[in-house]
């Protein structure tokens, strides 16, 4: 039995030196198959007594075994192997960028625009438009600023004809929606307003987002309620809000409405010229005039309206630091909203 | 409106600084725009007195005063001014006085001469414009008291920047009341008597121009020396509130002016004929105002003439034939009332805008006139002198104003501020604002409304009034509560932004451009459309409203190559302004969504892939957008549809019109190369433009039953006219296939080596199910053929 042992111990060898798959199977076809040296052996039992060959066989079935198990564990290794191989070669930089179009980006008037939506949406506001070239009767007449108004030397309009022009506000928008429905109602009007106007501050072409609220019972509390709520919920912070009488033809009373300076915090600085505050919106109660121009009995129901300057919400918000960048529409200044 | 703080606490004087005063203020509707103080920094100047004064030994232009005014006495000072004399007093800036700009007066030597200390200017004060000489000081000015005390210099400028409604406000008086409401303390102004008259002269006034002038008060002033001068006081305030002086009798009528905010206006006598007229202005009719513009009258400008010749533009300026001059010796007073709406707009449409004309189209009280020229009588006679006419008053009292009587309910002011004020405080602030309480009742009250406030006309005037003074910041903040009704929403309706991410997503960044172009460009993208002009454009750039976006979208182009962006991708949405005939009210203003793409397909990467977009890029992204709406897929009978179409701003071979059924919605296309070349863009750029309403309605989604039978795909490959749009043939087969059709896709289109010139080679996959049963070959090899037979019947299509 010399030979078995010396035998097992030489395939075993060979199967731990096999450095391929096919090397593999071909240990296994030398010792194991048919024609194989440890396979032969058991042939050569016949050769043994009786009493002896059980003995025997099982020694060399045991050593095929042992083999065998050998080659399994092998392939098994091998094949691992091979699998690493190909993953090491498969393997790639995964750090360079991804391939295909780039994601654009909104620009930060509409974006600022439809936040401000969203806010007020959700209150149960809807959204309205309207014309750009408007007649003087909705932007102007019905909004209780009738011809030669020194009002109207406040809006520095563009005419197209005598009765017509670009609207200077968002306002005509109420006064279409009062005229075609009923009250209550809560509406929320973006837009683009032009103002005959061209410097480091003002642009011909600007956006206002103006809201309406008319129903039983509004109030002024109610207003500064509104105004003051959505001041925090634009700036993301419970920042100081004041409200200052002003004149507005087509609200009575009316207010300005100031934030406490967003850069400084109320110490006065370049941005709010040192008086720690800065306008961000007018308002006020729906005149009856207004009222009364679009049927809506003002002994019944009250309202409030508000507007505000977008370019102006969005340059506080961003710290952006000059106006004529919203239309330039430089790529490098667009990409970074 | 500027005033003296000092000015004001004549009237006024709470205890608040001027900085608190301008914050109340401010808080209470009259917005204040700047504190500033009246004078420049400086101390150590009195008031010296030049009591001798010797030329220079060595200086032509220096000479060498002996000054009073130190306190350890006289001083020799060197100075330059050619108006130094003897006798006259004058700001000295003594050794160790600090002038405006940090400016320290030392000791010096001038040629050889000691000089101990400065003789001052206005303008090296910061305290006025004349720099011609050293300023002389009245004679009665105290020799040695420090200049600041002796003018009052520790005062400052309040300048507020009043609304239009509160014209009251336009003069000390108004300021002075709203100061006391708010503080609650006493308001009292200089004492205003009549002046008894000493001649009996006065003018005739005839009021021919009905409701524009219901008043007038006249008043003629004979024998004034007017080459008094203007008390230094009154230079000041006047200077303090941004007016210079002129000459007496204008400085009073300014002064009363911004004192009362009563205009007035002062004719020389002697250079009128007849009596006073007030009338509107006939055609042809010109006037030389006091400015030296000669203007030819609009029909309608209201006058003051008189039997002869327009004086003056009533409310806006004096002419200047009839003004006071420096050899004036009688003068007629005016004090009157033009009506807002006589007056409101005229100052513009000449181009002026004057203190008077501000105040009167705002309102100026109409029961202030008599008051206002006795005041002036008063102030003049103590300056010019003079021996004053009777107060001639001219009042069509049927045309004035109505008095208006305005009722306030308790309820209102509780249900429309949200506050409840207590009776006595609501009647304490109306008071003390003017207004008569002339009957009180169970619901409220009725007040009289005060003839300075021509903004207060109805209940919610008085709210306003009640919350300003009351402080808005004292108002609660409450939260509006309204019924959770849920508001109908249509399914079917695109939203905007989805389009709008639509883009994004595909690399277009958002671009707003202006709503106003150049002719020019206007002209050179659309030469057909007539655009709605701009009567008063800001500049040519901006002259025309769009008739397309596209425009906006290649200058916004351009501006980015010109700053080395090579790839750029933008889009816009908004309105363009079509003129559909010939008037204004026909216009359509359309909301449109615009793109523009151009340079490499996709942005630089190390993928590679340097190819420049083109047309089938673009039309991918019009794709995209259209897919909102769930028309795509096979017999949508509204779908969208694309053809060959022509635009003039478009290559004539590239170049899609857009069709939703019958309706053309929009266009895509390569720019026209020569646009291009006008345009200076080196390579090509793509655009699209689409209708938004067009986009605006979708289908709603509608299920159909999956196949569990499978499908098969037969791949066709067909030689085809080159001309025959890919359209077509996709038409007809899917009509020639029947209904197992489920899909058809061309998959390859070649043209060149192996094909006839004019013929092209179209590849086609066709998948085929039916719904409830397996397809066998028959039916599928019958439909293929029907396919093929059709297509070369038509288009005489021949299998490759």
């Amino acid at each position: 039995m010399q030979d078995l042992q010396s035998l097992t111990d030489q395939a075993l060898e060979q199967v731990e030196q096999a450095d391929g798959l096919a090397a593999l199977d071909q240990v296994r076809v030398d010792y194991l198959g048919k024609k194989g040296q440890l396979t032969a052996l058991l042939k050569g039992l016949g050769k043994l007594s009786a009493e002896e060959r059980p003995a025997a066989g099982a020694k060399i079935n045991e050593a095929k075994q042992q083999v065998q198990e050998k080659i399994n564990a092998r392939r098994n290794e091998l094949e691992q192997a091979a699998i690493n191989a190909k993953l090491a070669e498969e393997t790639i930089d995964v750090t360079l960028p991804g391939r295909g179009e780039e994601q654009g980006n909104a620009h930060p008037v509409t974006r600022t625009m439809r936040r401000i939506e969203e806010l007020f949406v959700r209150l149960g506001f809807s959204v309205e438009e309207g014309p750009e070239i408007e007649d003087d009767y909705h932007n102007f007449e019905a909004l209780n600023i009738p011809a030669h108004h020194p009002a109207r030397a406040m809006h520095d309009t563009f005419y197209i004809d005598p009765s017509t022009v670009l609207r200077t506000h968002t306002s005509p928008v109420q006064i279409r929606t009062m005229e075609k429905a009923a009250p209550p109602i809560r509406i929320i009007c973006p837009g683009r307003v032009y103002r005959c106007d061209s410097d480091v501050t003002h642009s011909p072409m600007f956006h206002q987002v103006e809201g309406l609220v008319v129903d039983k019972g509004v109030s002024f509390a109610h207003l500064k309620g509104c105004v003051d709520q959505f001041l925090k919920a634009f700036f993301e912070a419970d920042v100081p809000v004041r409200f200052r009488p002003s004149y507005f033809p087509f609200t009575e009373p009316s207010a300005e409405v100031d934030i406490q300076c967003t850069a400084c915090g109320g110490e006065g600085c370049r941005v709010c010229s040192g008086t720690g505050w800065l306008e961000v919106m007018g308002c006020g109660m729906v005149h009856p005039n207004v009222f009364a121009s679009c049927n809506i009995d003002s002994e019944a129901y009250s309202g409030f309206a508000f507007g505000m300057g977008v370019e102006r919400l969005a340059m506080l918000r961003y710290g952006v630091n000059d106006l004529r960048l919203f239309f330039d529409n430089d790529l490098r200044f667009l990409k970074q909203f | 409106m500027k005033f003296s703080n000092s000015w004001l606490r004549d009237w006024v004087n709470p205890q608040l600084t001027a900085q608190e005063l301008a914050d109340q203020i401010t808080m209470a509707g009259l917005e204040v725009d700047g504190v500033e103080k009246v004078a420049g920094e400086f101390s150590g100047v009195v008031v010296g007195e030049i009591l001798a004064c010797e030329q220079h030994p060595d200086a032509d232009k220096l000479r060498v005063c002996t000054v009073a005014g130190h306190p350890d006495g006289e001083m020799q000072v060197v100075c330059g001014a050619p108006n130094a004399r003897a006798g006259i007093k004058i700001p000295f800036a003594l050794v160790g006085a600090k002038l405006p700009g940090d400016f320290k007066i030392k000791k010096a030597k001038l040629r050889g001469v000691e000089s101990f200390g400065m003789l001052c200017a206005q303008t090296e004060l910061e305290l006025g414009e004349d720099s011609d000489g050293i300023w002389e000081l009245p004679e009665a000015a105290p020799t040695g008291q420090d200049l600041r005390e002796y003018l009052q210099l520790d005062d400052e400028t309040i300048e507020v920047d009043l609304t239009p409604n509160r014209s009251d406000c336009l003069g000390i008086a108004g300021i002075a009341r709203d100061v006391g409401v708010l503080n609650r303390c006493a308001v009292c102004g200089p004492e205003i008597t009549p002046v008894a008259q000493q001649i009996d002269d006065s003018l005739p006034v005839s009021l021919m121009a009905e409701e524009a002038c219901p008043r007038y008060v006249g008043r003629v002033i004979r024998n004034i020396d007017i080459k008094a001068t203007t008390p230094l006081w009154m230079q000041e305030r006047l200077r303090r509130s941004g007016l210079r002086s002129i000459d007496p009798v204008v400085d009073v009528t300014n002064y009363v002016l911004l004192e009362l905010g009563q205009p007035m206006h002062a004719f020389d006598l002697n250079k009128l004929s007849g009596g006073i007229k007030v009338r509107l202005a006939e055609k042809g009719e010109e006037l030389t105002l006091l400015d030296g513009q000669e203007v030819k009258l609009q029909e309608g400008t209201l006058l003051i003439t008189d039997d002869e010749k327009p004086l003056a533009m009533a409310g806006i300026m004096g002419g200047l034939d009839s003004s006071v001059t420096d050899s004036t010796r009688d003068i007629f007073l005016e004090s009157a009332f033009f009506s807002p709406l006589a007056i409101a707009g005229k100052a513009r449409s000449y181009g002026l805008h004057t203190d008077s004309s501000h105040r009167f189209e705002r309102g100026v009280d109409y029961r202030l006139q008599e008051k206002a020229v006795e005041r002036a009588t008063q102030l003049l006679l103590d300056i010019v002198g003079g021996e004053p006419g009777p107060v001639h008053l001219r009042e069509l009292s049927e045309l004035m104003p109505a008095e208006r009587h305005i009722s306030l309910r308790r309820a209102r002011v509780e249900q429309g501020l949200g506050v409840a004020l207590g009776d006595d405080e609501i009647v304490d602030i109306l008071t003390r604002l003017g207004l008569e309480k002339i009957e009180q009742n169970a619901d409220g009250w009725t007040f009289l409304v005060p003839s300075f406030r021509f903004d207060i006309a109805i209940e919610a005037d008085l709210l306003e009034e009640l919350a300003r003074v009351y402080g808005y910041n004292r108002i609660p903040s409450e939260s509006f509560t309204a019924a959770l009704d849920i508001v109908p929403q249509e399914e079917s309706e695109i939203a905007q932004s989805a389009l709008e991410q639509t883009l994004l997503a595909r690399g277009y960044n958002e671009a707003i451009t202006f709503s106003f172009i150049d002719s020019d460009s206007a002209a050179l993208f659309d030469p057909k459309a007539e655009p709605v002009a701009l009567q008063n454009p800001i500049s040519a750039e901006l002259a025309v409203m769009r008739t397309s976006l596209i425009p906006g979208l290649c200058k916004s182009l351009q501006y980015n190559l010109n700053r080395q962006q090579n790839r750029v991708r933008l889009f816009e949405t908004g309105l363009r302004f079509v003129p559909n005939g010939n008037s204004v009210a026909d216009l359509k203003q359309e909301p449109m969504v615009a793109g523009l793409v151009y340079g490499s397909r996709f942005a630089e990467n190390w993928t590679g892939g340097k190819d420049l977009v083109d047309f089938y890029d673009i039309k991918a992204d019009v794709e995209a957008l259209l897919a909102h709406c769930g028309l795509e897929g096979l017999g949508a009978e509204e779908g969208f549809r694309f053809e060959a179409g022509e635009h003039p701003a478009l290559h004539p071979g590239q170049c899609a019109r857009i069709y939703r059924g019958e309706r053309e919605v929009g266009v895509v296309g390569a720019l026209h190369p020569q646009l291009q070349k006008k345009l200076d863009l080196p390579k090509a750029a793509f655009v699209f433009e689409l209708s938004l309403e067009a986009l605006g309605q979708a289908r709603l989604p509608a299920f159909r039953p999956l196949s569990r039978f499978p499908e098969v795909r037969r791949d066709l490959a067909l030689l085809i006219d080159a001309d025959v749009p890919a359209a077509s043939m996709v038409e007809t087969a899917i009509e020639a296939a029947g209904e197992t059709l489920t899909d058809l896709k061309i998959f390859d289109v070649y043209q060149g080596k192996g094909i006839d010139f004019n013929r092209k080679s179209v590849a086609m996959g066709l998948t085929f199910q039916h719904p409830s049963r397996t397809l066998n070959d028959d039916e599928i090899n019958a439909a293929v053929d029907s396919v093929v037979g059709k297509l070369e019947q038509k288009y005489n299509a021949s299998l490759r």
